[in-house]
């Protein structure tokens, strides 16, 4: 493969497969028509349940746990039957996402997903985020990412996921209804919780250097109380709603205009926040910190300033379009540049092991181990801010070691169907180096062979 | 052929070449150790050790007061002003043996409220976020030796952790639960990085760590420790590296899980969970290291502390001071070490949060010059530069 071809398929997409056509032509075309035409989602995701029945199942079986605890002894019955179905509907998730993007004939949108879903990262590490992660990548995400930046907001920000993990469903108003009758009876408990409104503008849209106050934080919050969950809650308020799904409730609203960024925005429900996130979606302060990361991602651990600089200004030229952006990325030379190359992420380097050896799992156990010991379990970046892009937060010595480990696990079941150096010349092409390909074509056996082309600096680069 | 174990030490000791025989003797008892704990989320240093006598305490605590000392559950009394949390039975138990200090309303330079932000203050050892790229106990290093493939600095994860990225050679480990690759595939990846840098220092850093860690994946015994167990189990296994034939004698620790923005909880719950993992964990660290504890500190650090006032949904927001804790039998223990601002409306930072009274940057300090012996001016100059104001913390070691 030409050396733009490989580009195309391994820095833009998610590793080339050894049956790939090589597109020599037209590599920048065959990226652009993946954002451009309107497809429908992977076969492997199409099939998985909504989230809003996974919660309302999981809000029943809580209930049951914790009737059955207030009763008499608690049953570890419960707790562990809990516990298997959130694990289960994770796995499941897992394993569709895993096949989608082993079998996706268009990588360049699959790891745009991939990139979004971590922007607006939500964590596996607090209940019942595991049961859902992947779907809220499905439902809120996928829809999303060759649209409108603000549409991509809302969509993340309004999903139960989002809601639960960053705590705004419980969040009140204390000027609304219900704060103020907390107030009158001394519930001193009900009230504010910021932490949605601070993430939406430190990681989600401005940046933490985006020129926000902490008044902004607290207006913010305010204007986005009442942003809840349908059916019942965890102590059975709120039982109003079509369970697990999205729901406004303005028993809990803080009333009145709210001026953020120095706008004022009158009282309006629901609409006072949305009009909030859409002004934050347009905001520069957006488009040169989202437009950061995306060259982040995509071309280099140190972005281009230049090449920011031209992004920043496709994304504000169109209102917060994405696919103007794409293609600026797409067209730009430096993204084209061979030496810069990026160290893969755990995640990418098992995504493209199995597009390299054309294998679609069925199960996902494999690979979640394998990302849990390299330090990068599937939905689990335990923070907001969702996974690091970069070679120095990658780099750990251990984490190579696993790789080379996991290479090993793989050429065992996998080397002797192999040809390691013909594998190499069609998923590298002529980015395998020579001294590369001369040891692994003096590896003592095919599967010896296979555990040095994955661990190889050729491969795990991108 | 040789075995996977001789390979391994071959292989690390190879790419050690550069370093003189007998430099790398910290396995000996003698050596100072130093184990940097960081709690990723922000823990509550009011929980932590709580100024329970303060007019003001209660009042503002809400929901989420101690209990005083002699009532039920009630805080582990330091000083008659403040009380370790109930929680932290082992810690108390070293503060009464004069082995652990206890430093409160203390903070980074940091003064905004990001995580993120904060843990980079914290780690890189500046002033502001991304003043600096790489770590301040990396920086740290150059005086105390180590070299590619026999460092003297490990992290207890599969990815190192900013305070310890930087120029000087560090390792990192994490428990596996994939077969072992033999020792030729080993050898032929060493060729295979040669040309590489990157891949090559990583690969004798590893060698290390796993001639280090030696038998510890045997039997798996780690499957599946996850939460705030796995930061108990970390701070175990520390303390075989620290022991552990070769040069390794400093070690970064890290936790998540301590951003308790709801239902935080008082003598139970949430954060009591946390705390109590971290109790049996330094526990651990204390008994593993037998007789090289005499000889070591462990400091328990966060990036910022939490609001003061109990938020709507019972937790708490990102506030500014909170506590930190330093513990080791080279530690002048028993002491609390505070300018206690007060908990007073009008004492509060921004009208919410403890004010900072002490800047973290002065233990560290303290740590590499009193406790590792780096030269005072190098730590000035090299590690914490742009930090005159933040004088070391004296009296923290016994002379």
């Amino acid at each position: 493969m030409s050396i733009a071809a490989i580009i195309a398929n391994n820095r833009f997409g998610l590793g080339a497969r050894p049956g790939d056509p090589d597109r020599r032509d037209d590599p920048r075309g065959w990226l652009l028509e993946q954002v451009r035409a309107r497809a429908k989602p992977e076969p492997a995701v199409r099939e998985l349940p909504h989230s809003s029945e996974v919660l309302t199942a999981i809000q029943a079986l809580r209930r049951e746990q914790r009737e059955s605890s207030t009763a008499a002894a608690r049953t570890p019955d419960i707790v562990q039957r809990y516990g298997r179905v959130v694990r289960s509907h994770y796995l499941e998730q897992a394993t569709a996402r895993y096949a989608a993007a082993a079998a996706t004939d268009r990588p360049f949108c699959e790891r745009l997903v991939h990139f979004w879903a971590n922007h607006f990262a939500v964590s596996a590490d607090k209940q019942p985020i595991p049961a859902i992660a992947g779907l809220f990548e499905n439902e809120a995400i996928r829809p999303n990412v060759t649209g409108k930046f603000a549409d991509l907001l809302l969509a993340a920000e309004r999903h139960p996921a989002m809601l639960l993990y960053l705590d705004n469903v419980q969040s009140i108003g204390p000027g609304s209804k219900l704060g103020k009758i907390a107030r009158r009876r001394g519930r001193r408990s009900l009230g504010l919780n910021e932490n949605l409104a601070r993430e939406i503008l430190e990681l989600h849209t401005l940046g933490v250097d985006g020129g926000y106050s902490q008044n902004d934080v607290s207006t913010l919050a305010e204007a986005i109380t009442g942003w809840s969950i349908g059916g019942a809650g965890e102590r059975g308020r709120f039982a109003d709603g079509t369970p697990g799904t999205f729901e406004f409730r303005e028993a809990i609203h803080e009333p009145g205009a709210k001026t953020v960024l120095g706008k004022r925005y009158a009282e309006g429900g629901l609409d006072q926040g949305v009009a909030i996130l859409r002004d934050l979606g347009a905001h520069p302060a957006t488009a040169r910190h989202l437009c950061t990361k995306l060259v982040c991602h995509f071309v280099a651990d140190d972005p281009p300033t230049g090449l920011v600089d031209r992004l920043s200004a496709a994304w504000l030229d169109n209102d917060g379009e994405l696919l103007p952006v794409y293609e600026a990325l797409v067209n730009a030379t430096e993204a084209w540049n061979d030496t810069n190359r990026k160290y893969k992420s755990p995640h990418d380097f098992v995504v493209s092991t199995l597009r390299a050896l054309d294998r679609v799992p069925d199960d996902s156990r494999f690979v979640v181990n394998a990302l849990d010991l390299m330090g990068q379990t599937p939905w689990r970046p335990g923070s907001p801010a969702g996974w690091p892009d970069t070679a120095a937060e990658w780099g750990g010595a251990d984490s190579l070691y696993k790789r080379i480990e996991w290479s090993h696990s793989v050429a065992r079941f996998a080397g002797s169907r192999v040809d390691p150096v013909a594998l190499g010349d069609a998923v590298l092409g002529s980015s395998f180096s020579d001294h590369s390909r001369r040891w692994i074509s003096r590896a003592e056996s095919r599967m010896q062979g296979l555990t040095l082309l994955l661990a190889s600096p050729d491969f795990q680069r991108r | 052929m040789l075995t996977r174990r001789q390979a391994l030490k071959r292989l690390a000791a190879g790419s050690a070449l550069a370093v003189a025989p007998g430099l790398a003797l910290a396995g000996a008892e003698t050596e100072a150790r130093f184990v940097l704990v960081i709690l990723r989320g922000a823990a509550d240093g009011l929980a932590i050790a709580a100024p329970y006598a303060d007019p003001d305490y209660s009042e503002q605590r809400g929901e989420l007061a101690l209990p005083r000392p002699g009532a039920g559950d009630g805080v582990l009394d330091l000083d008659g002003f403040f009380g370790l949390h109930p929680r932290l039975n082992s810690t108390y138990e070293l503060y009464r043996a004069g082995q652990a200090r206890i430093l409160h309303a203390v903070a980074s330079p940091y003064r905004e409220r990001s995580h993120f932000d904060g843990q980079d203050v914290l780690e890189n050892g500046g002033s502001r976020a991304g003043a600096l790229r790489d770590g301040w106990l990396n920086r740290a290093l150059k005086p105390l030796g180590g070299a590619v493939g026999d460092e003297a600095a490990i992290a207890l994860a599969a990815n190192t952790p900013l305070v310890l990225r930087g120029a000087q050679s560090t390792t990192s480990w994490a428990p596996s639960r994939l077969p072992e690759t033999d020792a030729d595939t080993l050898e032929r990846l060493e060729i295979l990085y040669r040309e590489d840098a990157f891949f090559g220092e990583r690969l004798a850093q590893a060698m290390n760590s796993q001639e280090a860690a030696g038998d510890l994946d045997a039997g798996g015994k780690r499957r599946g420790i996850r939460g705030a167990r796995l930061l108990t189990e970390n701070l175990r296994l520390a303390a075989s590296f620290l022991t552990a034939a070769g040069g390794l004698r400093i070690a970064v620790v890290e936790a998540g899980g301590w951003d308790t923005h709801a239902n935080q909880g008082a003598t139970d719950g949430t954060l009591a969970n946390q705390l109590a993992a971290l109790d049996d964990g330094l526990d651990a660290l204390r008994s593993g290291l037998g007789q090289a504890w005499s000889r070591t500190a462990v400091a328990v650090v966060t990036e910022f502390g939490r609001t003061v006032s109990v938020n709507g949904t019972r937790g708490t927001d990102h506030g500014t001071a909170s506590a930190a804790l330093l513990l080791g039998g080279a530690v002048d223990g028993g002491k609390v070490t505070a300018d206690w601002p007060g908990l007073g409306r009008r004492a509060l930072y921004e009208g919410r949060d403890l004010e900072p009274t002490m800047d973290l940057r002065s233990v560290f300090k303290a740590i590499l010059s009193d406790h590792l012996e780096v030269s005072a001016r190098y730590v000035e100059r090299e590690v914490f530069p742009d930090s005159g104001a933040a004088t070391p913390t004296k009296e923290l070691f016994r002379s």
